[in-house]
């Protein structure tokens, strides 16, 4: 099969300061079997032969479990495809001929550092509010059916657990809300017994950081849900909001 | 900060009261719909009516209710509209939504229902208020602000119509989001209840758009 030519059209921006732009490359005899990811590399091998400055770009595992890649391609976040992440898209998502947009995340809580990588520390703040269950597992793990736990709950804590904090909801959020991740992870908790404990301690601190790193608030249209690369539902933000509003009742501070 | 009070200052907070103000305006619009039923059906009972509306102590209260549950809903608005911009500076040269338009377009969709709310109010609120009313009797016999007549007369004008029309069809497209984004936001969402209440919000669209348009519709064609 013969290889594809398409035109790429990647946000190049040189630091933060930098005010960034749309520059246009001609690739050629792109294989249909290659990932996205080695395309860019493809483009960045030409790019350095010619001496000019490659693409930054986030990428680390390349298998869809890292959360490191972050490409809005095409208008959406990690590409066309559902249910995947930009390192397990392939060229054979799109035809001989086209044109493909690649951007960065955009948010403000997310600000570029160079082309299309982002600073998402933004979602470790969170996570470093609450984003944990305070126990001491050293040297006294108790055996794990000791504590029986509803099929029903352990399976939707692991759905909520499998979010990768790749930011994918909050690029695509006409908000930048970050409702989905933030909700991802006080359910995984809220949903297990050793979780439970700080369960509303959790949903207060966690959903105030949220507000002071600015991302946006959440107005329902569920594009998240849709581009999630892990099908993280909207049940999560259901849970969340009544979470955080039993805690904001109950709460004494 | 202390959580309790800054519970409406929270974004959480803000959704909650644009849920429940959301709400509380959806029971107005329905007891406005079912109230102006009388249009069709009885001129003197309309009036009638309209009189009760405006003097009725209860009433006057829920009045200043409603005035307040508006004002709450539109601040609130335009509070998390300022804060949602301001959280994405930059916009993509490509993007695409799978959402629905109407879904991201609650601020363009409230902004005109407001505007059309400005003229409805300034046509029959103020006009029946202040205005120069025509008198008509009552089924007792008694002198009654003739409000059939004046609202018969308002809806004569095409481009008044017109914009009755359009104003409610995209007050429909709002109520379907906003209905059932309402228990969402409230953080009701069942596996079971979820789909229906998504067919009631529809549905209650679907009826409070037809049931406002059907009186412009009417009354200017009649009076063709």
């Amino acid at each position: 099969m013969a290889g594809m030519n398409l035109t790429l059209k990647v946000w190049r921006q040189n630091g933060a300061e930098d005010k960034g732009r749309i520059v246009e490359y001609k690739m050629s005899d792109i294989s249909p079997d290659m990932s996205f990811l080695e395309m860019i590399d493809v483009l960045n091998e030409e790019l350095i032969q010619k001496g000019d400055d490659p693409i930054a770009f986030d990428h680390d595992c390349r298998e869809g479990i890292c959360g490191s890649c972050s490409m809005y391609i095409n208008g959406e976040p990690h590409g066309p495809e559902d249910l995947i992440t930009t390192c397990q898209l392939h060229m054979r998502s799109f035809k001989d001929g086209d044109t493909i947009y690649i951007e960065p995340w955009r948010a403000a809580a997310f600000p570029v550092i160079k082309d299309l990588v982002v600073d998402r520390t933004a979602f470790d703040a969170i996570i470093q509010v609450g984003g944990y269950v305070s126990v001491n597992t050293s040297g006294n793990t108790q055996d794990a059916n000791a504590l029986p736990i509803p099929k029903a709950d352990a399976d939707a804590a692991f759905d909520a657990a499998t979010c990768i904090g790749c930011g994918a909801c909050v690029a695509t959020c006409k908000n930048s809300s970050a409702m989905l991740f933030t909700s991802a992870k006080i359910s995984h908790l809220a949903l297990l017994p050793q979780g439970k404990v700080e369960a509303q301690e959790r949903a207060l601190n966690m959903v105030e950081k949220m507000d002071e790193l600015g991302f946006g608030n959440c107005t329902n249209t569920g594009d998240c849900e849709v581009q999630c690369p892990k099908g993280i539902s909207l049940d999560n933000i259901a849970l969340m909001n009544r979470e955080f509003l039993g805690a904001s009742l109950k709460s004494e501070k | 900060m202390s959580n309790s009070a800054g519970l409406f200052s929270s974004s959480l907070g803000r959704k909650y009261l644009m849920a429940i103000t959301g709400l509380f305006l959806c029971s107005f619009l329905l007891i406005h719909l079912i109230g102006n039923v009388s249009l069709f059906t009885d001129p003197v009972q309309f009036n009638e009516y309209t009189r009760f509306m405006s003097s009725n102590p209860l009433i006057r209260i829920m009045e200043i209710v409603l005035v307040v549950g508006f004002l709450a809903h539109i601040i609130d608005a335009i509070m998390l509209t300022k804060a949602n911009k301001a959280a994405q500076p930059v916009k993509y040269a490509m993007d695409k939504k799978k959402s629905t338009w109407y879904s991201r377009n609650m601020g363009l969709t409230g902004t005109i229902i407001l505007a059309f709310l400005i003229l409805h109010l300034q046509s029959f609120w103020y006009g029946y208020k202040f205005g120069d009313v025509a008198m008509t009797l009552d089924s007792s016999g008694a002198a009654i602000k003739d409000m059939y007549t004046m609202v018969l007369a308002a809806f004569s004008q095409s481009w008044y119509s017109a914009i009755y029309v359009v104003a409610m069809v995209l007050l429909g497209t709002h109520l379907n989001h906003g209905f059932q984004s309402a228990f969402q936001s409230m953080g009701l969402r069942h596996k079971k209840y979820t789909p229906a209440i998504k067919k009631v919000g529809t549905a209650f669209a679907v009826i409070m758009t037809l049931g406002f348009i059907s009186f412009p519709i009417y009354f200017y064609i009649t009076q063709l």
